[in-house]
């Protein structure tokens, strides 16, 4: 049996309002809050990128797992904003975490599903007892084009899951994935930002998707969204999530605590799996969890997840997303957040 | 010429039909009128279609849903007249078939918007291109300037714009085909994001895709296939200066009035022998300009007509019972074949929750354009 022995997450202290971007762009704050339920979103500052995020959610996964990190025989990270096209980033987060370099260590990508995707990778590795613990991350400080809908959204965040066999914090009991090519978003090399599809990017792909792998690792295990104390579901804007949440079965008290989307933004590999150790810093032993992903392109993965009474014991070991995302804030004015984006062309 | 009938109609739902291509759509619809009808071949295909070229890189589209139908062979040609495009398909099957020329014509109206063209780019094709859009101008910039043309002549305010929005709502969401199936409040339109001052997202018409077909028989004919067919009193077209700034009064629609000068004359009737009419609201202004030009109510008394229930489902004349383009959807090149179908429901009582009492007379304006072209249909119960 192969679970979670370790987690932790990032959230940058930057943030910026709805309001400040519609201000902007002469658009209506109170239409892009009724509309997306979004409020704020964190912003990475001049020095974070997705290889120092992963660090720190790395960091404290290992502490709450309490072991050698020479011990972690993989570690992959998923993201769409890897700092370098060509040059892994996971070496420098092994190096910075102190793993290896006796170690499996791969950067992915699948759209907003690439977190999910290194968990999934990592914990198959453990269970199929290749490697005696595995670590996947998810991690973005993702981009959306100036003036587009996604500026509202796209932000800066990840979490780090340790997988292993012994002193489990949660026990993964299921796993279901669920793909087709369906082209709702994309961005091509050499591009600054993603395009999208607009609403094709709705029900043809998210929902479908969301749904789809939903239905199916509940089918596979039998089980019903009312044996779930809590969900969650990939968050590209507020509404989405509730609404594929609650068409599943889902009450809004289940997937509350794990829907962080209005003050942290879409973390986008990192957004359900922050919204999963948003989570974990909470259950109780015996809880059932159920998460699932979205990465465009399209494809979503499920796990059902069960909290062990060792979760309590150890998630004092390192921050809570609530107290990164409730903490110490930095507001930005649209000025410096286009600095502190880049957006801004300046001389070398 | 040769008094002409509609005996059977088949329509899709309007919507975001991201499982259905532009031929999907029309084999749907044309499946349905042809099954109705228990017909197997027809003599003729008129498709009524804006801009297949530009929204899914389609043209040729005659012979293409011929095919797809199962009907290679007959002969098929598509209309154009933007938006007014299957009124337009509608006339010239009506004319096929009032000339003797064919005893059975499939016309119908097909547009598949969503497939990732720029849609207001695609639609900006319908004003002039050298004394409009290369200024920048969209359709609801052309429609807001008409908004405002007719705030400053008639005094029409935001609440009334609004008013016919929420009528329509009203009407749509009785209606299991429409793509908004839903009621808005006043204040809810009169909230809503800001397109172009004064028209705001709940003033105009959504991006849809949706297909409709009716056939059409000689009316000495109609009884193989149909115990209740409806007969076509007119079919008239009328055209005006294809830019705003062309027009004598850019808040008063020429080309509609005189479609429906001439359908009336043709029918030996006037507006006052209505009991049901659809009209082009694709935006909220549209349907106060068109009630007005086709003479329902009075020049410049257009803007109380909404909220003062004339123009309700129950008052005098109800206007756009289907919910109109506003809450129906407007799938542009299927929109005049869709008018006349509801019209056809309404005259044959099969138009449910939505049905006028008694309706024999009925009439379906479709307007291309900012009103550059109008063509309408006026069909009674027989």
């Amino acid at each position: 049996m192969a679970g979670i022995v370790g987690y932790g997450a990032f959230i940058p202290r930057n943030r910026i309002t709805s309001e400040e971007i519609a201000r902007q762009w002469g658009k209506d704050p109170a239409a892009i809050q009724r509309g997306l339920l979004l409020k704020e979103k964190s912003v990475p500052g001049l020095d974070e990128d997705t290889i120092t995020i992963s660090v720190a959610a790395g960091r404290a996964a290992l502490d709450r797992a309490g072991i050698d990190p020479s011990r972690v025989g993989a570690l992959y990270i998923g993201s769409e904003s890897h700092p370098y096209a060509v040059k892994p980033s996971g070496t420098v987060v092994i190096e910075a975490l102190g793993i290896g370099p006796s170690v499996h260590v791969a950067d992915f990508e699948f759209a907003c599903k690439a977190g999910t995707e290194a968990m999934f990778v990592a914990l198959g590795l453990v269970e199929s007892g290749r490697v005696e613990y595995a670590m996947g991350i998810g991690a973005d400080t993702s981009q959306g084009a100036p003036n587009d809908a996604l500026e509202f959204s796209a932000s800066a965040g990840g979490a780090a899951y340790l997988f292993g066999k012994a002193d489990l914090l949660a026990d993964v009991k299921a796993t279901y994935s669920y793909t087709t090519d369906t082209p709702d978003f994309w961005r091509r090399e050499g591009e600054f930002y993603p395009r999208h599809g607009g609403r094709f990017t709705g029900e043809p792909a998210y929902f479908k998707h969301v749904t789809a792998a939903t239905r199916g690792i509940l089918e596979r295990t039998g089980l019903k969204p009312t044996d779930f104390r809590y969900a969650v579901f990939h968050m590209p804007n507020g509404k989405f999530p509730l609404a594929v949440g609650q068409a599943l079965g889902f009450t809004k008290k289940q997937l509350e605590t794990g829907w962080l989307v209005q003050t942290m933004g879409n973390t986008y590999s990192g957004s359900s799996p922050t919204g999963l150790a948003a989570i974990l810093d909470e259950a109780a032993a015996g809880d059932l969890i159920l998460i699932t992903s979205f990465g465009s392109g399209a494809g979503s993965d499920s796990f059902v997840i069960e909290a062990t009474p060792a979760l309590a014991e150890r998630r004092g070991r390192a921050p809570t997303v609530r107290s990164m995302l409730d903490g110490p804030r930095r507001y930005l004015t649209y000025g410096q957040y286009a600095k502190y984006r880049e957006k801004i062309i300046v001389n070398e | 010429m040769r008094e002409v009938a509609i005996v059977a109609a088949g329509m899709t739902k309007f919507g975001e039909l991201w499982g259905s291509s532009l031929r999907d759509l029309f084999v749907e619809a044309a499946s349905e009128a042809l099954t109705m009808a228990r017909a197997d071949h027809v003599d003729a295909i008129v498709v009524g279609n804006m801009s297949a070229g530009q929204f899914v890189g389609q043209e040729h589209l005659g012979p293409l849903l011929a095919d797809h139908l199962g009907m290679a062979g007959t002969p098929a040609m598509r209309v154009e007249s933007a938006c007014a495009s299957g009124g337009a398909a509608l006339h010239v099957g009506f004319l096929e078939v009032a000339s003797g020329a064919c005893d059975l014509v499939l016309a119908a109206g097909v547009e598949k918007m969503n497939d990732g063209g720029d849609v207001t780019a695609v639609l900006a094709t319908a004003a002039d291109q050298e004394t409009e859009c290369y200024h920048g101008i969209t359709f609801p910039g052309l429609y807001a300037m008409i908004a405002r043309a007719h705030m400053a002549a008639h005094g029409t305010t935001l609440e009334d714009l609004s008013a016919v929005a929420v009528k329509n709502h009203r009407h749509g969401a009785l209606n299991p085909k429409a793509q908004f199936r839903r009621t808005v409040t006043l204040e809810e339109v009169m909230a809503s994001s800001m397109v172009a001052d004064p028209l705001r997202l709940l003033h105009c018409s959504p991006v849809s895709d949706g297909a409709a077909a009716v056939l059409l028989c000689p009316l000495d004919q109609a009884k193989r296939y149909t115990d209740r067919p409806v007969k076509i009193r007119a079919s008239a077209l009328g055209t005006a200066p294809m830019a705003l700034a062309d027009r004598k009064d850019p808040a008063f629609l020429d080309a509609v009035q005189l479609s429906a000068e001439r359908a009336y004359k043709s029918a030996g009737i006037g507006p006052a022998d209505l009991h049901v009419v659809e009209v082009h609201d694709c935006f909220t202004i549209a349907e106060i300009c068109c009630i007005e030009a086709l003479g329902l109510v009075g020049p410049g008394k257009g803007r109380d007509a909404a909220r003062s229930g004339l123009t309700a489902l129950g008052g005098k004349v109800p206007v756009n019972t289907s919910g109109g383009l506003k809450s129906k959807g407007h799938p542009v090149g299927a929109t005049g074949i869709a008018q006349v179908i509801e019209i056809f429901e309404q005259l044959r009582g099969e138009a449910g929750a939505r049905q006028v009492k008694d309706a024999h007379i009925g009439l379906a304006q479709n307007m291309g354009g900012s009103g550059a072209s109008s063509v309408v249909h006026i069909l009674e119960r027989v």
